[in-house]
């Protein structure tokens, strides 16, 4: 990089942090043995052990809700506080009406409120996090929430079929004093790389198979991670938990090790394997997973990636409030192993594959 | 078209919203203004737990009409723990079974859509086991 490191980094002017987080999984869980009886006669490699599966009745509206209200009991503040209620998903239930106006009403944050949906591919929920950041550290809002969650879609028997998943969080963005985690800085890198992309009116995404890997995930998570550790004077070395976009069980694993990190500092993070890739709610969800177990001082590395594309990356140090607040509401995990298996026609119908008429 | 009725309705739907009454104090489900218990007017507004339990229920196999896609469905009534009764339908139930007593959680779901996939998606609460803490 030409310009110096530091002035790179997005930082606020007064301190930011989580002050309140929230998880949600769907109960069904569809294992990748069953795409692959179905389309390849059971000889698929398969990239991940099970996906979850949303049931009839749920949308990125219903799902972004239950995250909400868990991160609004952790952050224990009056719903009125929250001055933004911002929404990140790639199927957000309507084409024209907002998924963010249902979520501040459901949670009792209208009317005083700025509310939004954004989109950005898997990085539509780090996006509205980094603008909740922004919101708050500017002196414009107390608190904003950030949410990223997705029903991801999948062309039956593609690839992306075996693990696009359903899932997110939900964060509380607030001062860094009042926090359990602070934001110590977060730096986002972007091209215009078209590795995957959905057409307006177009059911299912189309992808770059190969060319999703080097040029695009690898890429710019690598540049990501590795601009913000330089600006901030940290190696690999100094985080005990680091999570990255998990669209599948290797790429993050591969991404850690270029990076320098182990796999233990990737373990608590790591919920591809059984739930799949929950596109805009992939890497934040693995870092609700770590905030469940993390001690004070514990310092987190996030690094998101979107297609199209680019990566946000945070730089995260836990705080002594993590403690009495993490327990206020179930941990990611609860809902992990809250697990219906079903088979390959249930969740033909739970997804709207059977047309009706 | 019942977009009218579907946003007068939201709050309860919702969240449950309901009233307290300020004379004695009883929570009142729907909300409705005049406190059935002492007949005093009680239009405070009171957020339920949304806690409960199943006090009867029923599976609908032959569902009225908007309701199909779901079927078949468990509904309930539900026994909040504030007193009130309430009928919503059960959902997350996976290969649990549901007992007279069993402890419940409000979740806001889709109901139905308004009309054909078109319309308005009608959005209010349902009921679901409670969540095991099993990780802590």
């Amino acid at each position: 990089m030409s310009e110096s490191n530091n002035n790179l980094l997005l930082k606020p002017v007064h301190p930011v942090g989580i002050v309140g987080y929230g998880a949600y999984v769907p109960r069904y869980r569809l294992p990748a043995s069953e795409v692959a009886r179905v389309w390849t006669d059971g000889q698929a490699a398969l990239p991940i052990k099970e996906k979850s599966v949303p049931g009839l009745d749920e949308d990125v509206a219903t799902m972004s809700i239950e995250a909400a209200r868990n991160a609004m009991r952790r952050a224990n503040i009056s719903p009125t506080e929250l001055r933004a209620v911002w929404v990140g998903s790639e199927s957000h239930p309507y084409a024209v009406k907002p998924t963010s106006t249902l979520v501040a009403e459901a949670i009792g944050a209208v009317p005083n409120v700025q509310a939004a949906d954004w989109q950005f591919a898997c990085k539509a929920g780090t996006e509205a996090m980094v603008a909740a950041i922004g919101f708050v550290g500017s002196g414009m809002a107390r608190y904003a929430m950030a949410i990223g969650m997705d029903t991801a879609q999948g062309r039956p028997g593609d690839a992306l079929e075996y693990t696009a998943g359903a899932g997110g969080a939900a964060f509380v963005l607030g001062p860094a004093d009042e926090s359990l985690a602070t934001i110590d800085a977060t730096y986002s890198y972007v091209t215009d790389t078209p590795d995957f992309w959905r057409r307006a009116y177009a059911r299912y995404p189309e992808h770059g198979q190969r060319f999703t890997g080097e040029p695009a995930y690898f890429k710019h998570i690598t540049e990501a991670a590795q601009a913000l550790m330089d600006a901030t004077q940290t190696s690999a070395a100094d985080y005990k938990y680091a999570v990255f976009h998990q669209p599948n069980t290797k790429f993050p694993q591969r991404v850690a090790s270029m990076l320098g990190f182990t796999k233990e500092q990737i373990a608590a993070g790591l919920l591809v394997p059984v739930i799949g890739n929950t596109y805009a709610g992939a890497a934040i969800i693995g870092l609700t997973a770590i905030l469940d177990i993390a001690e004070p001082g514990d310092r987190v590395l996030m690094v998101s990636f979107g297609s199209g594309a680019g990566s946000d990356a945070f730089a995260i140090t836990v705080t002594e409030a993590i403690r009495e607040r993490r327990d206020r509401a179930p941990r990611t995990q609860d809902y992990i192993a809250r697990r219906t298996l079903i088979d390959y026609a249930t969740y033909a119908r739970y997804r709207g594959k059977i047309t009706m008429k | 078209m019942e977009i009218s009725r579907h946003w007068r309705l939201r709050k309860q739907r919702y969240a449950l919203v309901g009233e307290v009454c300020p004379h004695c104090e009883a929570k009142l489900f729907p909300p409705r203004d005049i406190c059935p218990e002492c007949g005093q007017e009680a239009r405070t507004t009171y957020n339920f737990s949304g806690r409960g339990e199943v006090y009867s229920y029923t599976t609908v196999y032959e569902p009225p009409a908007g309701y199909e896609e779901n079927a078949p469905y468990t509904v309930a009534l539900i026994k909040l723990e504030e007193g009130p009764i309430v009928t919503a339908q059960l959902t997350d139930l996976g290969d649990q079974p549901v007992e007279i007593g069993t402890p419940v959680e409000m979740v806001t779901r889709r109901l139905r859509q308004d009309g054909d996939e078109r319309g308005m998606i009608v959005y209010g609460y349902k009921f679901r086991p409670v969540l095991a803490r099993v990780s802590a």
